[in-house]
């Protein structure tokens, strides 16, 4: 009678997320501190972006171990993340009950044509794109939520800019055209007709949209928020600053009153040192994680 | 009392735009509330799904415990917003709600729904969803799945532990303004 891990009840979790954080979590006690921030979520993560950027190697599907201490020290959902088409990582997740699953960019790719067929799984999906043809075909491939990839672990929120205005000024671009222009517009997306099509009518995403990727400060959340985010994801910008909790409950602030610049400019005040950072316009090709995923 | 009418839906975190579009759909007018004088002139209340720990820190740090506590019209909680409404937080509902109380979001399901006077069952959206342990001997249960409570009423309080407002039936939403109208009539 009851029916599981249907569309509406995986996109409907993401659904509960919005005008939230989520943040980047390693260990219970940084898992602890997102919750009493006000996180509605955590990720749990061996390292966070910024170290697997600056330790590189292989970066996999942390160890069940890691994730399960996460599971246990909060009440809010944990997801975690499996490598790009490495779907035993993700059936691992699934069985440890993570409540979502973000295919992510910031592991090493474990497949260079195929993502997860996530369709198969009850336990829900996010994916990161850079454009709207990326976040269609996530979606066709059955992710229940989606995040602009931006740069993790930079500290640099360009990125993450480049790719909503992409998201979004694509959306709004399709709302004009005529229907019998969306079949070559699918074709250039390179995104299923239907889903092109659905948009167009609808002139949103059909499921829930966050940011990730640069996010360090309260103003950079609500920057996103008001780009057209439904909420953020905070990987490296709160524990690689000077003052974890004070700055998370300043982003989670920021993300509620986002078009409020008095509570926005209190909340930004005396928040200690943020994480240093990166210039992502000066990263080599091959130090960028956003063009892995196809 | 005015032909319209005004609700608030809390929008500090969750699904609030979902409820705000059922709300709208129905002929309401639907305000967004932050702050506590964004209560004022409202004839109904909506606290929506979402992070019950995040909802209930953003209502502390912003001093909505209080005026919520005061508000005098009625008010509609769904899942987290039972949550908030029940014992353990602002008291106004006599239950005790058990949190996650069906598991991880891997035990999330849809599941029909049996109403209260209404020979046609309602599809319940329920995620990572809570659970009423226990309630008082003022509330009634409105909708039952396999026997047990999911949506409940105190008086001016409704609460469902599933989300009305991810499906296009909009018959638990009507029941609530249906609920605002009476009671408009009762304080006016």
């Amino acid at each position: 009678m009851a029916e599981h891990g249907t569309m509406r009840v995986k996109s409907g979790l993401a659904e509960m997320l919005k005008g939230g954080v989520i943040m980047d979590v390693t260990d219970s006690s940084q898992a602890r501190i997102a919750e009493e921030a006000g996180a509605v979520a955590v990720m749990a993560l061996e390292r966070v972006p910024a170290d697997i950027r600056a330790e590189g190697g292989v970066a996999r599907m942390a160890d069940p171990t890691k994730i399960v201490e996460i599971q246990e020290a909060v009440t809010i959902p944990v997801m975690a993340k499996a490598r790009i088409g490495h779907f035993v990582e993700a059936q691992i997740l699934e069985a440890l009950e993570v409540d979502y699953i973000d295919e992510s960019e910031v592991l090493t790719p474990a497949d260079e044509q195929h993502h997860i067929d996530k369709w198969g799984f009850r336990v829900p999906f996010v994916c990161g794109c850079r454009n709207l043809g990326e976040a269609l075909r996530r979606i066709g491939e059955g992710a229940a939520m989606i995040r602009t990839k931006g740069e993790a672990g930079t500290g640099d929120i360009v990125n993450a800019v480049r790719h909503m205005r992409a998201v979004f000024g694509e959306i709004r671009r399709l709302r004009g055209l005529a229907e019998d222009e969306l079949y070559t517009e699918a074709k250039g997306l390179q995104a299923p007709l239907e889903l092109v099509r659905w948009v167009a009518a609808e002139g949103r995403l059909p499921v829930v949209t966050f940011t990730a990727g640069g996010i360090a400060t309260p103003a950079d959340a609500a920057l996103c928020m008001q780009l057209g985010a439904d909420g953020v994801f905070v990987g490296s910008g709160i524990f690689k600053s000077a003052d974890p909790m004070s700055r998370a409950k300043a982003i989670v602030e920021a993300t509620t009153h986002y078009s409020d610049p008095e509570i926005l400019a209190r909340v930004s005040t005396g928040l200690g040192e943020p994480m240093r950072g990166l210039d992502a316009a000066a990263l080599p090709p091959e130090e960028l994680l956003e063009t892995r995923g196809w | 009392m005015r032909a319209t009418l005004r609700i608030g839906v809390l929008a500090v975190q969750g699904n609030f735009r979902e409820h705000a579009a059922v709300l709208r759909l129905l002929g309401a007018d639907v305000a967004e509330v932050r702050k506590p004088e964004e209560l004022e002139g409202l004839d109904g209340l909506v606290i929506p799904g979402g992070e019950s720990t995040a909802i209930q820190r953003l209502v502390d740090v912003y001093g909505l415990d209080e005026p919520l506590t005061r508000f005098q019209g009625p008010l509609f909680g769904t899942c987290a917003g039972m949550i908030l409404l029940g014992r353990d937080h602002l008291g106004l509902l006599d239950v005790a709600v058990a949190r996650n109380a069906f598991g991880r979001q891997v035990a999330s399901f849809e599941a029909d729904v049996e109403l209260e006077g209404d020979d046609v069952p309602l599809t319940g959206v329920f995620i990572r969803a809570p659970r009423v342990a226990e309630a008082g001997p003022e509330v009634d249960v409105l909708g039952r799945l396999r026997g047990e409570p999911v949506l409940v009423r105190q008086g001016r309080i409704l609460a469902a532990s599933f989300h009305p407002e991810l499906t296009a039936d909009t018959r638990v939403h009507e029941r609530f303004l249906q609920l605002v109208r009476e009671e408009g009539h009762v304080r006016a």
